[in-house]
């Protein structure tokens, strides 16, 4: 049998190796709100350019006018371009497409979306206590599970590890790549917060299980055992999802791109973070205690 | 020996026929032959109409899609409610809500969606409008307060020029409300001008009421003028020529007819109690709609035919099964969407294909448990059993994690301090239900197809499976189901 806990300080290092550079970007450039949370409008717009025009980004921004303040213009696709401005009203937007077609080319309007700022605002408050309320519930819920202390902080720190890996890692995309942080990016991280704590207790169950089974055993003894029984069934579990979620990433929309994105990173982290971060916890733990006492 | 659930099976079999013909779309056209015979035929799916006494239960047994998917526009209005008293907002809402109802019935859009939702100090009205080629003018249409008033040229005035326009006319001419509002009105109507421009113009006929008040005001104002006025603003001044007892009145304004048509179907609904205004906007136009409806559904489609593979090749004849109840839950899952009925949209539809890859996980458990109950030494029956016995306490707890964030996502109970976003919401939902159903087919199902079709060689414990014998198995199974036993 493979004595996985000896490893464990690789572990780690490897959590750091990933945590460090997204945890710096989150303090360094933070993350990019989307106008879900900071009101804004998107227009997303397919241009067939007239002969001789080009869709430029200055002549897109011209064309929006004075009054409208634009944050930022992308291209998303092949002859689809997405822009971010201060949020605009129907008969602006209208007035804008008008003086494309006009100047332009054909347009074709893919997606429009405008927040106002006091909508966004209280978005943001019923996330956060959304958050707040879901992270309770599992901290409830790991709390009742796992009656030893222990286990309960353990299986939060693996959780904490996969929050900070998700924001980072969005953090850095939002800082290189200009992705948002949305509503469905905060579906995601909640939804991967139960997949971690999901993994958790599968692994920590069957440490449980083998110590009631070989009470004489080294604690570190029955976690590398529970790892090597649990490891097929984490692996290959998390593999399915990550199937499925990678072919949504490669084929599906456009729309949902980073949404996917999201719950695949979380899908990778919070199954390492389960067998990796979790039990090694665990072992650390009872080595300290043993020390002390 | 173990007692074989025949019975269990035969009425899952059942249930998995019954969901597959719900999920069948509403027409299926069969084309084909084969040498001189040809078909040619359109398979109808029956709608669904049970009744119990006064229970009625309807459904059109289609795929409800949201705007994000068919295209459509989503709007937050805000009703400036600093006009109202405090005990009045909340029905000042409902009526609001009511006549927003009836202008977009009368606008003729289909399955519009309309709700309140007021949050302390905030009164909001959310219009869905599916498909509306005209956005500007369906917000123009429901966001008018449409307060129409009669007004009558005070006593003494300053006759202006004849050149100048409406607006700057009743800045000099000071008109005095009279009692004939829009409420007065049994019908607004749009016509043509026949005399002279052909210009689209609103009719109107007055209620019994409204007749007498405006035969009263006509009948006092002859020679002068009379305006009539839509939120404040002057739309038409016309010379009284003689009282009129008939009780009709023309709007004429510099109406185009679509104008005309918004107007005539204001009035008809009523105006609105309390000004709003537009503060969210989502609109998607149906080709990004479309097109993400297949591009996922290829997605799903791609995703699903891995995990099939990677379930078979993984697990073997168990994987088979495994798939085979995948496809159950595949199937038992979109006639649920379509009972409900479940609105999906793009995160709902998110949701289910993610939901696909959890489904197994049951299966994985408890496949993985009991490879470890055979490997202690246990017959094949006995470990059967055992790890699904034993994969359940974990299986039970791993999804209650899951259950508990669809639930906060989901916010059941519209508690004003979480989101209502739909987005979300849309995720949340059929994930948990995709959870919920997995829970079902990853245990009830897998076991029973397993009890039912699985075998292997007793004698040769542990050993590689046999695998299951196909032709030999049907006929046995076949066999009983005729004989019975």
């Amino acid at each position: 049998m493979i004595r996985f806990m000896r490893f464990k300080l690789l572990y780690f290092a490897l959590s750091l190796a990933v945590i460090l550079p997204g945890a710096w970007s989150l303090v360094r450039f933070g993350l990019r709100p989307a106008i879900d949370f900071t009101g804004g409008a998107l227009i997303e717009l397919e241009i067939q350019p007239h002969e001789g025009k080009q869709v430029t980004e200055s002549a897109l921004r011209d064309l929006v006018g004075q009054d409208v303040e634009v944050y930022a213009v992308q291209q998303t696709g092949e002859g689809t371009v997405m822009l971010r401005t201060k949020p605009i009203s129907e008969d602006q937007k209208l007035a804008f497409t008008d003086r494309v077609k006009e100047q332009l080319g054909g347009v074709v309007e893919r997606r429009f979306e405008s927040v106002g700022p006091t909508i966004g605002r209280e978005l943001l408050q019923k996330t956060v206590m959304a958050v707040v309320i879901a992270a309770l519930l599992i901290l409830i819920y790991v709390a009742y599970r796992f009656k030893e202390l222990k286990y309960g902080i353990c299986a939060i720190l693996a959780m904490f590890h996969d929050t900070l890996v998700i924001l980072g890692s969005f953090s850095l995309l939002g800082h290189f790549l200009g992705v948002e942080v949305d509503t469905l990016f905060v579906t995601a991280v909640l939804t991967i917060l139960s997949f971690s704590v999901h993994d958790t207790i599968v692994v920590y169950d069957r440490i449980r299980e083998s110590r009631k089974r070989h009470p004489q055993a080294h604690y570190e003894e029955i976690v590398n055992l529970a790892v090597a029984e649990t490891l097929g069934r984490s692996l290959n579990n998390s593999l399915t999802i990550i199937f499925m979620l990678t072919a949504l990433l490669l084929f599906g929309g456009v729309t949902i791109r980073w949404f996917a994105t999201a719950l695949l990173i979380g899908t990778v982290t919070g199954t390492y973070s389960s067998t990796f971060t979790a039990a090694p916890l665990l072992v650390i733990w009872e080595n300290f205690k043993r020390r002390k006492s | 020996m173990y007692k074989k659930p025949r019975k269990l099976f035969l009425s899952l079999i059942g249930l998995a026929l019954v969901a597959l013909i719900i999920d069948l779309p509403g027409e299926l056209p069969i084309r084909g032959g084969i040498g001189p015979l040809r078909i040619d035929t359109v398979i109808r799916r029956p709608l669904l109409n049970l009744g119990v006494g006064q229970l009625r239960f309807r459904r059109d047994l289609t795929i409800h899609q949201g705007l994000d998917l068919k295209g459509g526009t989503h709007l937050v209005f805000e009703a400036d409610m600093s006009g109202i008293e405090e005990k009045d907002r909340e029905d000042a809402l409902r009526s609001s809500e009511e006549i927003i109802s009836r202008r977009v019935d009368l606008y003729g859009i289909a399955e519009p969606l309309i709700q309140t939702a007021n949050n302390k100090d905030q009164y909001r009205i959310i219009v869905e409008l599916a498909g509306v080629a005209n956005t500007k003018q369906a917000i123009d249409l429901i966001g008018k307060t449409a307060q129409l008033d009669f007004r009558e040229e005070p006593g003494e005035n300053n006759q202006p020029s004849a050149t100048e326009s409406l607006e700057a006319e009743t800045s000099i001419i000071k008109y005095q409300p009279t009692n004939l509002t829009g409420k007065d009105l049994a019908r607004a109507q749009v016509q043509f001008d026949q005399s002279q421009t052909g210009k689209p113009v609103v009719a109107l006929s007055f209620t019994a009421e409204g007749k007498d008040k405006f035969s009263q005001i006509t009948s006092r104002n002859v020679g002068k003028r009379l305006a009539i006025f839509l939120d404040e603003s002057p739309l038409t001044a016309p010379t009284v020529q003689e009282e009129i007892t008939s009780g009709n009145a023309v709007i004429t304004g510099d109406f185009t007819l679509e104008e005309a048509k918004n107007l005539a179907i204001q009035l008809n609904a009523g105006a609105l109690p309390v000004p709003i205004k537009v503060i969210e906007q989502r609109s998607v136009g149906a080709t990004l709609g479309q097109d993400s409806v297949v591009k996922s559904l290829e997605a799903g489609a791609i995703g699903l035919t891995i995990v099939i593979f990677f379930m078979a090749a993984t697990y073997g004849w168990l994987g088979v099964i495994a798939d085979a109840a995948l496809l159950v839950y595949g199937i038992i899952t979109l006639a649920i969407y379509k009972l409900v009925p479940i609105t999906v949209t793009l995160p709902g539809l998110t949701g289910f294909i993610l939901s696909v890859g959890m489904a197994v996980d049951a299966n994985i458990l408890i496949f993985e448990r009991m490879k470890e109950e055979e490997r202690s030494g246990k017959k094949w029956r006995a470990a059967m059993e055992l790890g699904f016995g034993r994969a359940w306490d974990s299986i039970k707890d791993a999804n209650t994690a899951t259950l508990l964030t669809c639930f906060v996502l989901l916010n059941p109970f519209e508690w004003t301090f979480l989101p209502t976003s739909g987005m979300a919401r849309g995720f949340a939902l059929t994930l948990g239900i995709g959870v919920l159903i997995s829970l079902f087919t990853g245990i009830v199902v897998t076991r029973t197809f397993l009890r039912v079709l699985y075998e292997r060689d007793e004698t040769k414990q542990g050993g590689e499976p046999r695998g299951i014998q196909w032709s030999a198995k049907i006929g046995r199974i076949l066999a009983k189901i005729r004989g019975g036993r």
